[in-house]
């Protein structure tokens, strides 16, 4: 019997092959330090969760991910972030490229004031995805059925995505960020507008989807990060504190930080 | 008080209360053995409710912790270990219990010598029991350690006070009765044993989140062959649970 202390284990040799390097990476909101020097490698085919208090940047950090700070004029993202080796933050680099390989879902669901086809078929048309009406239904048709909706809408394309319900929306808007064949899912609480019912099918969905994609989740729910995560990674006050595999962060974490907030006690 | 922290307190106070009442009754049950007492023995055996009420107390604590609190790694372990430990004081006075009813019977009959060698070997049980909550309540993995090794001792000790009562048995057939009273409080004293140790697991999960080791990896004497319970009658044998990961 091992009566002795849990050895800090060292970091887990990755399963998988690396989607992001991130190095030295820091955010400036204005003055404000929002993300500081953050270092971590993201792993592809699994699903990754951000936890932590409520402003330590883990939103921040994920729209490092595709560039979705960009759209803040008074955000600056310095360091270094690499998707499979390459530099997002290039020049050359193209952010709206860049966004239908690194596609978003937020955590209010967001659909365009269009049809659930036109909503589907939005990203593949401004990327010029598909070349004929045939394909783009089929795209449309395949991007519904793996976010779980093609069955409840298949009648009602025409309709619009807003006459939906909110898990529904939040379906359509996963179909959206799918249809234009992203390699990565970024996912900002997901589930916080949905019940438990649809929240427990979007988290199907992130399984069947983890074999295809890398996918990122940020959750207030640690069980939700429990269930649906491989590994997890704990922030606060734009540090990342801890990360690792899922069952050993919220089994036996090294950090007193981490174990006070997945219990609830971070005042 | 936030989060978790006032519940689990509460919870190991709980735990604490009724290994005080465990301890109590032991200690009384071998009191009542020693000076063949048959009132303290029905004393102690009328006050064995109070465990089974107590264990249904911090079941019921425990699953409200689970329910409104969902407590991760520590916390967590510390509800599940409580509840194993809560169901393990409950088979403690059992055995407490059990010896008491052999007491009773035994104080009808003449002194027997074996009844003091008994009896050491309970005090030695009670004083693992004791040890082992308290590691538990202190987080103590040291003092689990040492309780969680000197199992062994009880069982050396079980092994010598079987032979004894065998051959006095063989010696003097007027004396099998008895001996057979002693026989049974001799392995319900060992199996205390056992529940000590298994506390002192627990102790160990709690703190550093290892699962304890199979049953059969603990160091124990050979028991007695052939008179000893199969292998599975080990108290709640191993196992605690650990987070399973989605991996695969
Ligand atoms: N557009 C913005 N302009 C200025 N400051 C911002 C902006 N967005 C975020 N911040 C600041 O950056 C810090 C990190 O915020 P962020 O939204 O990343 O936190 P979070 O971890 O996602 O929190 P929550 O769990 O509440 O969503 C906070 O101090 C926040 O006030
Ligand atoms: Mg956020």
């Amino acid at each position: 019997m091992t009566l002795t202390m849990e050895n800090p284990a060292a970091q887990a040799a990755p399963r998988n092959d690396l989607k992001f390097a991130c190095r030295g990476v820091n955010v400036h909101y204005g003055d404000a330090h929002a993300i500081k020097d953050l270092a971590i490698d993201i792993e592809d085919r699994l699903v990754t969760a951000f936890i932590g208090p409520s402003g330590c940047g883990k939103s921040t950090f994920l729209r490092c991910l595709n560039r979705m700070n960009d759209t803040i004029s008074i955000c600056r993202v310095t360091g270094d972030l690499k998707l499979d080796g390459e530099d997002i933050y290039a020049p050359r680099v193209d952010p709206v490229q860049l966004r239908a390989r690194v596609g978003m879902v937020f955590q209010k669901p967001n659909p365009f004031p269009k049809s659930i086809y036109d909503n589907v078929a939005y990203g593949p048309r401004i990327h010029g995805l598909t070349s004929s009406r045939e394909e783009l239904d089929a795209l449309v048709e395949s991007s519904l059925t793996k976010a779980g909706l093609w069955g409840e809408v298949k009648d009602r394309l025409d309709k619009p995505g807003t006459g939906l319900s909110g898990g529904q929306q939040q379906r359509l808007c996963i179909a959206r960020a799918i249809a234009t064949k992203p390699e990565v899912l970024l996912m900002d609480e997901p589930c916080s507008a949905l019940d438990p019912i649809a929240t427990d099918r979007i988290e199907q969905l992130i399984g069947d989807l983890r074999s295809q994609f890398c996918i990122v989740i940020v959750t207030h729910s640690m069980q939700q990060a429990a269930r649906v995560s491989q590994k997890t990674a704990f922030f606060h006050l734009g540090h990342l504190v801890e990360y690792g595999d899922t069952a050993d962060i919220f089994n036996k974490p090294r950090d007193k930080r981490t174990e006070d907030y997945i219990n609830g006690r971070f005042g | 008080m936030i989060g978790t922290d006032a519940e689990i307190r509460k919870l190991s106070n709980a735990i604490a209360e009724m290994g005080g009442v465990a301890e109590a009754n032991l200690s009384r049950a071998l009191d009542a053995l020693s000076r063949r007492d048959a009132a303290l023995a029905a004393e102690v055996i009328l006050d064995d409710k109070r465990l089974d009420r107590m264990e249904k107390q911090v079941d019921e604590q425990a699953v409200r912790i689970l329910m409104m609190r969902q407590p991760m790694a520590r916390d967590l372990r510390a509800v599940i270990s409580g509840l194993k430990i809560a169901s393990t004081l409950e088979r403690v006075g059992d055995m407490a219990k059990n010896t008491a009813k052999r007491a009773q019977i035994l104080a009808e009959g003449p002194a027997h010598r074996s009844i003091g060698p008994v009896v050491r070997m309970g005090r030695q049980s009670l004083q693992q029991l004791t040890q082992a909550l308290d590691a538990y309540a202190n987080g103590d993995l040291e003092l689990a350690r040492q309780v969680w090794r000197r199992d062994v001792e009880v069982d050396e000790l079980y092994n010598s006070v079987f032979r004894e009562l065998l051959t006095y048995m063989m010696e003097d057939p007027r004396t099998i009765g008895a001996c057979a009273q002693l026989m049974f409080v001799a392995k319900n004293i060992e199996r205390i044993g056992d529940h000590a140790t298994f506390i002192a697991e627990m102790t160990s999960y709690v703190v550093s989140a290892e699962a304890p080791p199979p049953a059969d990896e603990r160091p124990k004497a050979p028991l007695e062959a052939g008179f000893d319970e199969p292998e599975d009658s080990a108290p709640a044998s191993g196992a605690a649970p650990s987070v399973g990961s989605n991996a695969g």
